[in-house]
């Protein structure tokens, strides 16, 4: 029995030892595990209690009078509100999340399926763009935009993501579609369906997985981005949240009740997405990272 | 049959999606290139500033102190240039978040509640990198951060001061900062590959009596070896892109000593306003990325 239930436990039994040495294993990555999160403990901490409690460490227990005063405060700051601010990244990311997701899904499908020429070439072409930095393209686009009068405004960023967002898109849901099987459509063509209905009709239904993965990803990272933000957006009115925390700062001392409570409010909306899609999140996790 | 009917028909799938890329990726990467060699990319608008056309700019960039500064090399004190500060941020970061990610991913697989601490560090992951940079200078902070709390306890009081506001320990704060931020990337990759491991092939070594270590470097290294090269490349680029970070907390300051070479391409276009010089820092970053960008499309395209 003994060595049976060593074999079963595999790993406990024979990789890491006896129990003895299992239980503080555990330990160790419990212990490694709080200690990873306890800068987030500490900006919470920091973001719900008056700042003279915190000044000497936010982990001093007393006293304790939890408060949201600092919320209040970043929410309706006369500066840069971040309520304003919340708004201002919803208006971008939706739109800047809806509108490449469908353009993509569309090319993914022809560089999965169809066959036409330079398709190879074209596919690479989008791996490159993938990868490339945010600053190689942001010069043209701060002129263009600006002779387009475009700059400073929501439509204007919003392109810039949209367009920024197609290439890994496109190479995620191809990547998708490619293992999906043929064998579907193929008998709705032999029926005489088109190429419009065998996508809309049967692909994307079937797809649904990966294209709420592409989306929730495309969301948080245009939610996330400052970049773009920062050179493209410059009234205090259209700015979105990422680009308004280092506002808040203050010239000479960091205000931390204030920036602690903006920090919290602006990773909420991410870390949310992170927890209800959690599955989708980490499906398209991989070529995602490649954007960061 | 022909699969997808006529091209008209096949492209038309493509089109929509291809004009945006067009207009707004692919023709500013070109209009990029172009500008930095003092050419006007865009008509109607004079950015060139009446300077002539050539090689100045890469020039000029090169052999600025705050590409490359041979005083600090020399004295080995920060500033020692952007371009140096990204090879250090990748010297320290790379083999860490390759070794902490593979130890971690091990470990966390054969411990309780794995699963929910592996999420735990990848919450650096998920967060906008903007507040990552604040969280870094918020744990480094000489009252209310973790890490100079623990110098204390454990004695090292003298190191306790806010880490990021001195040019000695400037970039090195952001780097430890990005590591505690990115082992999520790894570990979690990591894990990925590890699941993919055959339970037999271990539960077999065990039983041929080979110890841990033996079965870290003789099973689990060499078969994650793809993963290694994804974590690295990845790693690599993230590295050289790095910008919001360092523009959170320290603007890559002190005098330069966290400058990075992402942020001084937005220091030429948006202090210096000089608009070809910084396309040439632009193109040279992403120059530099290049090679890693291609062993990562080869790996992105194998098998077919």
């Amino acid at each position: 029995m003994g060595s049976r239930g060593r074999s079963i436990s595999g790993f406990r039994g024979g990789l890491l030892g006896s129990p003895l040495k299992w239980l503080i294993i555990n330990i160790i990555a419990w212990v490694i595990g709080v200690l990873w999160i306890l800068p987030f403990v500490g900006i919470f901490m920091t973001s719900i209690r008056p700042f003279s409690e915190v000044v000497s460490g936010w982990w001093n227990p007393y006293p304790f009078s939890p408060t949201l005063k600092n919320y209040v405060e970043a929410l309706f700051n006369p500066m840069f509100s971040l309520l304003r601010g919340f708004m201002n990244s919803f208006i971008i990311a939706i739109p800047s999340t809806l509108i490449p997701t469908m353009l993509a899904a569309l090319a993914a499908y022809a560089f999965a399926r169809f066959s036409f020429p330079i398709k190879n070439y074209l596919f690479v072409t989008i791996l490159f763009l993938m990868a490339a930095p945010q600053q190689m393209t942001i010069i043209p686009i701060f002129f263009m935009l600006h002779k387009m009068h475009l700059l400073n405004t929501y439509l204007g960023l919003i392109l810039i993501h949209s367009s920024w967002g197609i290439p890994w898109i496109t190479f995620f849901l191809r990547n998708f579609f490619s293992m999906l099987p043929v064998e579907l459509e193929e008998a709705a063509r032999v029926d005489g369906a088109s190429n419009r209905q065998i996508f809309f009709k049967i692909v994307l239904p079937i797809s649904l997985p990966g294209i709420i993965s592409a989306a929730v990803l495309q969301f948080a990272w245009v939610w996330n981005d400052f970049f773009f933000a920062l050179m493209l957006i410059f009234d205090p009115d259209k700015m979105v949240i990422t680009q308004m925390l280092p506002r808040l700062k203050g010239q000479y001392q960091v205000d931390w009740g204030l920036l602690s409570a903006g920090s919290v409010l602006a990773m909420m909306v991410p870390l949310i997405v992170y927890a209800v899609f959690n599955r989708y999140y980490m499906g398209g996790f991989r070529g995602w990272a490649m954007k960061r | 049959m022909k699969i997808g009917g006529s091209a008209l028909n096949r492209f038309s799938f493509l089109i929509p999606g291809l004009i945006l890329i067009t207009i707004f990726v692919v023709y500013p990467i070109v209009a990029t290139i172009i500008l930095s060699f003092n050419i006007n990319p865009i008509p109607g608008i004079d950015i060139i500033g009446g300077r002539s056309s050539g090689l100045e700019n890469y020039y000029k960039v090169l052999s600025s102190p705050k590409f490359i500064n041979s005083y600090g090399i020399k004295t080995m004190t920060f500033p020692m240039g952007a371009i140096i500060h990204n090879i250090i941020w990748i010297a320290l970061h790379l083999p860490l978040t390759i070794i902490l990610g593979l130890l971690l991913a091990v470990l966390f697989q054969h411990v309780r509640g794995g699963a929910i601490i592996r999420s735990f560090i990848f919450l650096g992951m998920v967060i906008p990198m903007i507040v990552g940079g604040l969280l870094i200078q918020f744990s480094f902070d000489k009252d209310l951060g973790v890490v100079n709390l623990f110098l204390k306890i454990i004695g090292l009081r003298w190191l306790a001061k806010s880490w990021t506001i001195y040019p000695d320990t400037a970039l090195f704060s952001l780097i430890l900062g990005s590591i505690w931020l990115w082992t999520g990337f790894s570990v979690t990759i990591y894990s990925a590959g590890l699941a993919s491991i055959p339970r037999e092939i271990i539960e077999a070594a065990i039983v041929d009596g080979a110890d841990f270590k033996t079965i870290l470097f003789k099973i689990i290294v060499p078969l994650l070896k793809p993963v290694t090269i994804t974590v690295l490349a990845m790693t690599i680029l993230w590295d050289l892109k790095i910008f919001d970070i360092v523009y959170a907390s320290t603007q890559g300051g002190p005098g330069g000593a966290s400058m990075v070479l992402a942020l001084l391409m937005y220091d030429y276009f948006a202090r210096v306003q000089n608009y070809p010089m910084a396309a040439a820092v632009a193109a040279i970053l992403t120059v530099i990325t290049l090679p890693v960008v291609i062993i990562w499309i080869k790996i992105a395209t194998k098998g077919e």
